[in-house]
C-alpha cells in the first residue's frame, strides 16, 4: 500500500513541476492510469495506419503517394515511441498488444470510421491530426518524463501531417464542382467524430480531475476541444469549407466560438464496439500479429544461430 | 490473457542513443525490440531517425544498463554538495581583472 507520506511527497514533486522518471516512486494508481492512457494512445497510432493505408494504392499522383507513405510510416513510429514509453512502467510490449487484440484495451474511436473517398485522407490530416496536435502539445508537458518526451517527438512530426492534409483539402475545395462536393462531404462526415476525439464533457469524464491533479494532463477535455474549434473555424473559412454546425457562432463575451450539441450517443456506441469499422480494424490487427509470428520466430532463431557460430 | 499469448515470440529490448550532430554528445532516444544488434540498429534508425535526427546511433541491450536508484539520490550525489571550491565562483579576484570580460 502507498503510504500517506509517500503520496504527499509525490504530490509535492508534481506541484513543483518535477518530472517523474521510470524508477521513481509513484502511486500504483498513477502507474495504472498511465499504462491505460499511454497504451490507448499507442494502439490509436497503430490502428490509425489502417484508414489511411486504405488509400495508398489509389492516391491521385506519385507525389501524394510518397507523402502518404511517409505519413503512415510516421504513425507507426509514433506507436513505437509510445509503446517504448509504456514499457518503462513495467509492462511488456506483448502484454500491451495482446491486451488490445484479445482483451479490452481501447483506442481512439475516430479510427472506427471508414475512409470512403480520397477527400477523407485530406480531412484526416487537417482535422484528425489537427485535433491530435492540440492534445499532444499538452501531453508533451505531461508529468511522466517518458510520455512527455514521446509526445514532443510526435508533435514535431504531426505538423507535417496536418499541413499536407490542409493543403490537399484547400486544393480540392478550389477544384471542380465535383471535387468541391467531395471535400465538403468528407468534412461533414468527420467534423463531429473529430470533436468527440477530445473525450466526454468534463462533467462526464471521471478520470480527468485525477489526471490533472497528477499533471498527466494540464487541460480538460472541454478546454482542449474549445481551443481546437477556435482555430479550425478560421482555417475552414480560409479555404471555403463550411463546418456542418448551424449553431456555430462567435461569442463576444467569452472570445470563443460556441458550437452545437455533440452526438454523444454515437460516441458511446462506437466506443462500445458498434462503430462502422470496429470489427474490421481489430481483425486487421489480429491477422498482422498472428501471421507475423513466424517472422518474429525465424528472426529470433537466426539470431540465436549466428551467436552460436560466432562463439565457436 | 488468452492461450495464444504463451506461443508468441517477443524480441529482446534495446535502448537507443543517437548523436544529434557532429561533435555533440549522444542522447537517449527510447527503445526498440529486435532479434539481434544489427536489426536493432536498423529498427532504431527507422524509428528514431527518419528526419536526420542523428548522424550516429548506439544500441545497448536494455538489461545491460546499470542505473543509480532515485531513492539514494541524496546520499549518492552528496559528495558533490560540500565542495564549493570546485566552482570558479568560490574564488575572488581583484576588481580590475573582474571587469574584463
Amino acid at each position: 500500500m502507498d503510504t500517506q507520506k509517500q503520496l504527499d511527497d509525490f504530490q509535492k514533486r508534481i506541484d513543483n513541476g518535477e518530472k517523474i522518471e521510470p524508477k521513481d516512486w509513484m502511486p500504483e494508481r498513477y502507474r495504472k492510469q498511465l499504462i491505460r492512457m499511454m497504451s490507448q494512445h499507442a494502439h490509436s497510432e497503430i490502428v490509425g495506419m489502417l484508414p489511411e493505408g486504405n488509400w495508398i494504392t489509389r492516391v491521385p499522383s506519385l507525389k501524394r503517394k510518397m507523402v502518404l507513405l511517409a505519413k503512415v510510416q510516421d504513425e507507426a513510429g509514433h506507436g513505437l515511441y509510445l509503446y517504448s514509453g509504456t514499457e518503462t512502467l513495467g509492462v511488456t510490449r506483448k502484454e500491451l498488444i495482446e491486451d488490445y487484440i484479445y482483451g479490452n484495451a481501447k483506442y481512439s474511436s475516430i479510427f472506427n470510421y471508414p475512409t470512403l473517398t480520397y477527400a477523407d485522407i485530406c480531412v484526416i490530416g487537417w482535422l484528425v491530426d489537427g485535433a491530435a496536435i492540440v492534445n499532444q502539445t499538452m501531453l508533451a508537458k505531461s508529468s511522466y518524463g517518458p510520455y512527455a518526451r514521446a509526445n514532443l517527438r510526435i508533435c514535431k512530426e504531426e505538423s507535417f501531417h496536418k499541413k499536407q492534409g490542409y493543403e490537399m483539402l484547400a486544393k480540392m475545395a478550389n477544384g471542380t464542382p465535383e471535387q468541391r462536393k467531395m471535400a465538403q462531404d468528407a468534412v461533414n462526415r468527420w467534423w463531429w467524430p473529430t470533436l468527440m476525439m477530445f473525450g466526454p464533457h468534463d462533467s462526464d469524464s471521471p478520470n480527468s480531475a485525477e489526471l490533472i491533479k497528477w499533471g498527466v494532463k494540464t487541460k480538460t477535455n472541454d478546454e482542449l476541444r474549445r481551443h481546437f474549434v477556435d482555430r479550425t473555424v478560421m482555417e475552414a473559412e480560409a479555404i471555403g469549407i463550411t463546418l456542418p454546425d448551424p449553431e456555430l457562432s462567435y461569442n463576444e463575451e467569452t472570445g470563443h466560438w460556441d458550437f452545437g450539441a455533440i452526438p454523444w450517443d454515437e460516441f458511446w456506441s462506437v466506443v462500445k464496439g458498434d462503430g462502422p469499422m470496429n470489427l474490421e480494424r481489430i481483425k486487421a490487427r489480429k491477422i498482422a500479429y498472428e501471421e507475423g509470428e513466424w517472422v518474429r520466430k525465424a528472426a529470433k532463431e537466426y539470431a540465436r544461430k549466428r551467436k552460436l557460430e560466432k562463439a565457436s | 490473457m488468452t492461450e495464444s499469448s504463451t506461443n508468441t515470440t517477443e524480441w529482446p529490448l534495446w535502448e537507443v542513443f543517437y548523436q544529434p550532430s557532429d561533435g555533440k554528445p549522444f542522447e537517449h532516444a527510447g527503445s526498440v525490440h529486435a532479434p539481434d544488434a544489427e536489426m536493432a540498429l536498423l529498427n532504431a534508425r527507422d524509428t528514431y531517425a527518419r528526419r536526420n535526427e542523428g548522424i550516429a546511433i548506439w544500441v545497448v541491450p536494455s538489461d545491460q544498463i546499470t542505473a543509480s536508484s532515485p531513492e539514494d539520490r541524496g546520499a549518492f550525489f552528496d559528495p558533490a554538495n560540500d565542495k564549493a571550491y570546485r566552482h570558479p565562483q568560490f574564488y575572488s579576484v581583484p576588481r580590475a581583472v573582474k571587469k574584463r570580460k
